[in-house]
């Protein structure tokens, strides 16, 4: 008889199986949600995390201070050679006359400083860098530019968020692999359940010349529609969750730094994910279960 | 056609069940497998439907040679048999209809043609007015009728029973066994296993008797040898 694929049959079976044993197929969902919604929250926390510490790499400047002999024009003939140094992303000059001006607006109150004269510092370039990692090395080779006479860079804090960021990724994919594992034995073990149930039928399908294919296919649909169940649930958690995160960031004074990525320009990649390892822990967690039964 | 040609079968716990039998069976033959209980018959079936494979010899069923046939060769081969067990084996779940429905999808059969087989094989074992009842619903007798149905319902070469009066009263065992026979002049080939020596001694057909793993008689007519236990 011909070989074909059929749907229909395939996933009325998968749904009736999922009804037929609700409790547990509930227990299924459930779980794939918790795992998907600590997986979920973890990653987005890294990610808000990543892009505040870009923001904040962003804003990490070296200052690289002129010889007090240059003139101006000396001075500002120094920036091309900066912008040659390997991994400064931009040199920007800045005279000591605008240094004073942003230093006057630092402390608008404070009237002794507004008579200060800018001959008192030193003409400077902020130098940003591509990679922050790499800032000792540049720091280096900054100060090897004749006419710098000293280099301010803050090494600790960059090196802090470089710590920060690494411990967070890997925490972060530890988490979700760990979680991953869990619910695909969970699932597993949930559709291990219905597929006893069903020993049975499928030691009669087996009889009557069932492929091995035609017997998976109900459980892989049942895996996939836990899986997939549980990520659409799991989406809309997430979101709310999200939102009501982002609200009490929003509104809370001492975290204005924080800026949290709306949920708007994630969903997308949230939805994806969500779908993908829902329906992997399902489809993954329902093949594993049916395996041992098919070997006869 | 079947046949067994020098088969030889020990279980992994070192019980050899099987030793050394012989034995064909045509097509269209109808054939009672009989012994007392341990004597290695339910090996055999076993053997005739993949379930185990044999230690030594060939075993050839409906062109197929079980004893080195591929994993994906088993289920076209057992689409020529049609099994039936003692405790018939139904889906209580399922209606009469849909315990041979869901057979016939396992082996690839279009809506089509369940809907116009069904009826047909219902009718074969008197049991069309009950397409709608569960299993629960219907006596033991009609139960095992169900069985046969199934087990006929993919128009399979060989029908393979193995103790299918055992659960029934001997009116309702004399019936069965009629059915079967009358299967049997329909051209499928039929083998029973049983040891209900006043049955088989009523058909006078083919029997064939296993004892500690040997064929001890084969012959025309009746249930010859062996002492039998239930």
């Amino acid at each position: 008889m011909a070989k074909r694929h059929d749907f229909r049959y395939f996933f009325h079976e998968g749904l009736s199986n999922m009804f037929s044993h609700g409790f547990m197929s509930f227990a299924a969902i459930g779980i794939t949600v918790a795992c998907l919604l600590i997986m979920g929250t973890f990653t987005l926390v890294a990610v808000n995390a990543n892009a505040l510490l870009a923001d904040l790499e962003q804003e990490n400047e070296i200052l690289a201070y002129v010889d007090d002999s240059y003139t101006e024009e000396q001075a500002k003939a120094l920036q091309s050679q900066l912008e040659k140094v390997p991994n400064v992303a931009s040199a920007t000059y800045i005279s000591k006359e605008e240094a004073m001006e942003d230093f006057k607006a630092q402390y608008p109150d404070e009237e002794m400083f507004q008579d200060l004269d800018p001959a008192i510092l030193r003409d400077r370039f902020a130098i940003r860098m591509v990679d922050l990692k790499l800032q000792s090395q540049t720091v280096e080779k900054v100060k090897e530019v004749e006419g710098i006479a000293e280099v301010n860079a803050f090494e600790e804090i960059a090196g802090g968020f470089v710590t920060v960021r690494n411990v967070a990724t890997v925490v972060c994919v530890a988490l979700i692999a760990i979680l991953f594992i869990v619910s695909v034995f969970i699932i597993s073990n949930t559709i291990k359940l219905t597929t006893f149930d069903r020993r049975e039928e499928i030691a009669i399908m087996r009889m009557v010349g069932a492929t091995n294919g035609f017997i998976r296919w109900p459980f892989v649909y049942e895996g996939f529609m836990i899986g997939f169940l549980g990520a659409v649930i799991s989406f809309f958690l997430q979101w709310a969750l999200y939102e009501a995160v982002a609200q009490g960031v929003d509104t809370n004074d001492t975290l204005q730094l924080i800026r949290i990525i709306p949920f708007s320009q994630l969903w997308v990649p949230v939805a994806g994910v969500f779908a993908g390892a829902g329906i992997l822990i399902g489809v993954g967690g329902s093949l594993s279960a049916i395996r041992k039964f098919l070997q006869v | 056609m079947i046949r067994l040609k020098d088969v030889e079968m020990e279980y992994e716990n070192g019980t050899k069940a099987i030793k050394g039998i012989t034995l064909t069976i045509e097509d269209g033959e109808f054939v009672f497998l009989v012994g007392p209980s341990g004597s290695g018959k339910s090996t055999i079936i076993k053997l005739l439907t993949g379930e185990v494979e044999p230690c030594a010899g060939r075993i050839m069923i409906n062109g197929f040679s079980v004893s080195n046939i591929s994993e994906k060769q088993i289920p076209l081969m057992r689409r020529t048999l049609g099994v039936i067990f003692q405790d018939f084996r139904l889906i209580e779940k399922k209606t009469v209809y849909d315990n041979l429905a869901f057979v016939m999808r396992a082996v690839g059969a279009p809506q089509k043609e369940i809907r116009k087989r069904i009826p047909y094989v219902l009718h074969l074992v008197d049991l069309e007015k009950k397409a709608d009842s569960y299993p629960t619903e219907l006596s033991g007798g009609e139960q095992q009728r169900v069985a046969i149905a199934r087990a006929l319902v993919n128009n399979p070469n060989t029908i393979i029973a193995d103790e299918p009066t055992g659960n029934l009263d001997p009116e309702r065992s004399l019936e069965l066994m009629s059915l079967l026979v009358k299967i049997n002049e329909l051209g499928t080939t039929v083998v029973v296993v049983t040891h209900e020596k006043d049955l088989v001694d009523r058909f006078g057909k083919r029997v064939v008797t296993i004892d500690s793993g040997h064929v001890v008689n084969d012959s025309v007519g009746g249930y010859v040898g062996g002492h039998i236990h239930g």
